[in-house]
């Protein structure tokens, strides 16, 4: 029996974290400790339950936004990256601008693009979402773009393929893992920078907001509902993400 | 040469040579101006349906040779044929098949996505691509892995697909390099069975390179040996034990082949024949 159990792999994360739960109430209830320092997850769940139609507009609103800053960011960094892997020129033009991209916490430009497109539009938000997505797809693509092995281009060379053809038949099949690696990442980025986002002002209505609208009005346990609702809409991102990207490199991987 | 001169190499030679080499030479020049010979005057001419092996040590310029008949890399000085044209016209028309050490499947395509690769960068139509494929699966003894993906398969096996796949376009050259190099000594005699068998039935020319002198002996009508430094050819040994289609197993086991074994390393070794044959007799 060398593959683990279902019982080791499935149950025992489950028994942990019921355990973990249960530690955390125990210690909330036995050392009485104040709801605004932490409430107990009862708490927690009992708000969860009581206003899940508002978490989950909450989800619908921050989620729209990951999802459009996704694409878009994705579209972008995926075209960006396709044209300097065709110009070195560009590459070379474009190399500090995505490293300085990459180390700019793009959340600050919230505020910013508030100003720029009205504090009542979801734009900027989408925007900083987009621009947090495009930095690892657009690095992550244009590395895929450059893997393509020896061996495969001297048999396009051999075969008379014209430029079109080598890069439909080996190009883009070789990149294409890097791109949902790159995707991956990018997933959790946007639901984090999209939310993070909202913090800084902007309509209501979306995660972010309110969190910090139902902390201010002393409400912590739905404070962390709502935490609990970016956990779960995170997580909804990360393993779409990951799930394609499984389904993609089945048969790219060797 | 004591070896059985059964030269009758089929129909009369009214066509072109596969491949005439004159004079060729290949200098590579590094990053400070200093100069590589990896082939120097280089001249070799081969017939159509002729079996050609070209031996040395490493660096001797067997796969420059090689790679500058694909056309994959241009000569310094000298001129190539290739059936008459030049190496590019000969690229472009596809005269040659080509496989090298590494079998360079694509790994998302399927043995059969994989074989009609070639088939279908030149527009060949669908039902005809499947047809070839089928027929070459069958001819290198895959066809139950026809929807396999290449990880699925033994370096052996992904090797077999490559030259169904260098064979597609019924290419009357063949050219390969090393192709058996990374496969262990049993799955390399099978294949050098196979290849022995394919080429009895498709008739095409093959420039075939390697560093193993018993390979080159049991497949070749001719066997090329080169020398390093610069790139040269030393001499060239007409073996062709038997005919192409009928080499055996056996066939290793004969008089014939071991005597051609050791005229070749004698050449490659360029030592007095005496001291080796005394080192071998043990």
């Amino acid at each position: 029996m060398r593959q683990p159990s279902f019982a080791r792999t499935a149950l025992a994360p489950i028994i942990l974290g019921l355990a973990v739960v249960l530690l955390w109430q125990g210690a909330v209830t036995a050392f009485a400790i104040k709801p605004f320092i932490l409430p107990g997850p009862f708490t927690i769940g009992q708000q969860f339950g009581a206003n899940i139609d508002n978490v989950l507009a909450g989800m619908a609103v921050t989620g729209r936004n990951a999802l459009i800053g996704l694409v878009a960011g994705a579209l972008l960094g995926i075209l960006a990256a396709a044209v300097a892997a065709l110009a070195r020129v560009i590459d070379e033009a474009a190399e500090p601008i995505v490293a300085a991209l990459a180390v700019v916490p793009i959340v600050a430009l919230a505020p910013v693009l508030y100003t720029m497109f009205g504090a009542g539009a979801e734009t900027a938000r989408q925007i900083v979402a987009g621009l947090a997505v495009f930095v690892p797809v657009y690095v992550n693509t244009l590395k895929g773009l450059r893997q393509v092995r020896p061996i495969h281009r001297e048999l396009m060379q051999a075969y008379a393929a014209t430029g079109w053809q080598a890069t439909r038949t080996v190009t883009f099949p070789t990149a294409l893992p890097f791109v949902f690696t790159g995707l991956r990442i990018a997933s959790s980025l946007a639901v984090i920078s999209a939310l993070v986002a909202e913090y800084f002002g902007g309509p209501l209505g979306g995660l972010g907001r309110s969190i910090t609208s139902s902390a201010s009005s002393s409400n912590y346990g739905l404070a962390w509902a709502y935490v609990l609702g970016s956990i779960v809409l995170g997580l909804v991102f990360y393993c779409a993400a990951l799930a394609v990207e499984k389904l993609v490199n089945r048969r790219t991987g060797g | 040469m004591s070896v059985e001169p059964s030269v009758d190499l089929g129909a009369p030679v009214d066509t072109a040579l596969a491949v005439e080499v004159i004079n060729l030479s290949r200098v590579f020049t590094g990053r400070k101006g200093a100069t590589v010979t990896a082939l120097d005057n280089v001249s070799l001419t081969v017939r159509p349906g002729e079996f050609v092996s070209l031996i040395g040590p490493s660096g001797c310029g067997k796969s420059t040779l090689l790679r500058l008949i694909a056309d994959l890399d241009t000569p310094t000085r000298g001129t190539i044929a290739v059936f008459g044209t030049s190496a590019r016209q000969a690229r472009v028309n596809q005269a040659y098949g080509i496989a090298f050490q590494q079998a360079g499947l694509l790994p998302w395509r399927t043995v059969t996505g994989n074989i009609e690769l070639p088939l279908e960068l030149h527009g060949a139509g669908k039902a005809a691509r499947q047809a070839r494929a089928a027929e070459l699966l069958d001819l290198v003894g895959l066809t139950d892995f026809a929807a396999s993906y290449p990880d699925q398969l033994s370096g052996g096996m992904q090797q077999r697909v490559a030259i169904a796949r260098a064979l597609a376009e019924s290419p009357r050259l063949l050219l390969m390099d090393e192709p058996f190099g990374a496969l262990d000594e049993m799955t390399r005699e099978r294949m050098q069975n196979e290849l022995v068998r394919i080429c009895g039935e498709t008739g095409a020319a093959v420039v075939f390179v390697t560093h193993s002198i018993p390979e080159a002996v049991f497949l070749s009508d001719r066997v090329v040996v080169m020398s390093p430094r610069p790139g040269r050819i030393r001499d060239v040994l007409p073996v062709r034990l038997g005919e192409t289609g009928k080499r055996g197993e056996n066939l290793r086991e004969e008089e014939a082949f071991f005597r051609a074994v050791r005229q070749v390393r004698e050449l490659l070794h360029g030592e007095a024949p005496d001291r080796l044959r005394g080192v071998e007799t043990r």
